[in-house]
């Protein structure tokens, strides 16, 4: 399966976001991928205020079958969440249970005028009601196969399919 | 070899009895998982939803302010059911045994035990008969071990040092009835800080000390010299009454800490105490208010290291 250029859809999105933008908008990257993906976008788009993370380990639905991620990394939000239009980002949209958990874990920050969902690609798959805004890519992913964004050691994105672990 | 009692077949946390035994991996991904929650405790909605639905049963058998309160936060800001139990009022002074109490707890439903025992080893006794999704942490048992207090204890001196890797720290006081400092000692040695002392008279060492990996001075001054981390312990005032020391003033002369004696360690030493602190019997004022101290932010600290305790052994 030959897979798009992370690159590539990484200007794209920006383009497309780029005459969306207005004064209150900030961004909010999901670890691990997504927060690579947004740390490009916002130094594209050159956004004020600061970027966002976000490490969904304490709200996901799995924990009492799948126990607590190792080695959660700490949400860092700096700015005020109230009122603003979030945009949300992460790397593959799947099954949407991470984004369900995203916003539930935003709302105990406080409560946005909107979030968009903005990702690198779609595999299919949804098992939630969710969907993206801002899509790079819709992709036909089998279900045994994990698609996901790597960083190289030069900071270059690349988008890569392994089987996955559960399989 | 008999598997450690808090490890599954898996090697991963079912229980919270002591850090003695634990591996490195394991400290570090507690501590790692508590500076998340540390993350939630400086928003305004200090609450995620790991525990819902879960009931902590807190097992005080033995008076505590500090370490219960910090528990029933830590359990209920993980969304959890917290329900305190004051033994000293109930079944058991009605003569019911332990494990009866505990059966019983079980029958309502029970998640987390958290047990605090005068008794060494009573969390292991416990932890020996819950059912397999019933996890213990233990809160202070005896002289044994107080592991959430050295966990707190370690994750304040990563915050401020970074690293264990070159760090001096300096145990003071009453190492002999402290199951803080047991606790504390095993926690640095398996996280590598390469020289931990005990700084004490010979009546308030444990005979044996220098098995646990420490150095031990008997002059307070020799001792500071160049640490970085200096902890003190509470001078139990009950041991005044014994044979032990001869008076408060003349403890607080050879082994209290004062900003003159402090200078004798490095300049960015820090100054931690679990607490409940006796000033001017184990330290002054001056020092306890001042610049190196990290006393309170042990103790918001130690929110978040009970978080991730309990959100790891339940998970």
């Amino acid at each position: 399966m030959k897979l798009p250029d992370a690159e590539q859809l990484c200007e794209q999105l920006a383009a497309e976001l780029r005459p969306r933008l207005t004064p209150s908008s900030a961004m909010i990257g999901l670890y691990t991928g997504g927060a690579w993906l947004a740390e490009r976008l916002h130094a594209l788009l050159g956004l004020a205020t600061p970027l966002g993370l976000m490490d969904i380990a304490f709200y996901r639905d799995d924990y009492h079958a799948q126990g607590l991620h190792h080695d959660p990394k700490r949400t860092k939000i700096a700015f005020d969440v109230n009122g603003r239009e979030l945009l949300l980002v992460d790397d593959v949209l799947y099954t949407g249970r991470t984004v369900r958990a995203a916003m539930n874990e935003l709302f105990d920050y406080g409560r946005p005028a909107s979030i968009a969902l903005v990702v690198l690609a779609d595999r299919g798959g949804r098992e939630l009601p969710i969907c993206a805004q801002y899509c790079g890519a819709r992709l036909d992913v089998p279900s045994g196969m994990r698609l996901r964004l790597k960083r190289e050691a030069n900071g270059k994105l690349a988008l890569a399919l392994e089987p996955s672990r559960a399989a | 070899m008999q598997r450690n009692p808090q490890l599954n077949a898996q090697g991963e946390l079912q229980h919270l009895l002591s850090i003695e035994g634990l591996p490195r991996e394991i400290l570090g991904q507690i501590l790692d998982t508590a500076e998340s929650f540390v993350g939630v405790t400086e928003r305004e909605v200090k609450k995620v939803p790991l525990l819902r639905g879960k009931s902590v049963f807190n097992l005080f058998f033995e008076p505590s302010t500090r370490t219960r309160t910090t528990f029933e936060i830590a359990a209920k800001r993980l969304s959890a059911d917290v329900i305190n139990l004051n033994i000293a009022l109930s079944s058991q002074t009605k003569g019911e045994s332990l494990l009866d109490t505990v059966a019983n707890l079980s029958a309502m439903q029970a998640d987390i035990f958290v047990v605090r025992h005068a008794s060494s080893g009573a969390p292991f006794l416990i932890a020996r008969h819950v059912k397999p999704h019933e996890h213990v942490v233990n809160a202070g048992d005896g002289r044994h071990a107080h592991p959430t207090q050295g966990l707190l204890d370690l994750y304040t001196i990563r915050h401020y040092k970074k690293d264990f890797s070159r760090l001096t720290v300096a145990i003071i006081g009453d190492v002999l009835h402290s199951r803080v400092a047991r606790s504390l000692i095993q926690g640095l040695t398996t996280l590598g800080a390469p020289q931990v002392r005990v700084i004490a008279p010979q009546t308030l060492l444990p005979s044996g000390v220098e098995a646990l990996g420490v150095k031990v001075f008997h002059d307070m001054r020799a001792g500071l010299r160049d640490c970085d981390v200096v902890v003190m312990l509470r001078l139990q005032n009950e041991r005044m009454k014994g044979a032990m020391l001869p008076s408060a003033q003349e403890y607080f002369k050879n082994y209290g800490l004062t900003a003159e004696k402090l200078a004798l360690a490095r300049e960015d030493a820090i100054v931690m105490h679990p607490g409940p602190m006796n000033r001017g019997v184990e330290i002054d004022s001056s020092v306890a208010d001042g610049p190196h101290s990290v006393i309170l932010p042990q103790v918001t600290f130690g929110i978040a290291v009970r978080m991730a305790v309990m959100s790891i052994v339940a998970g």
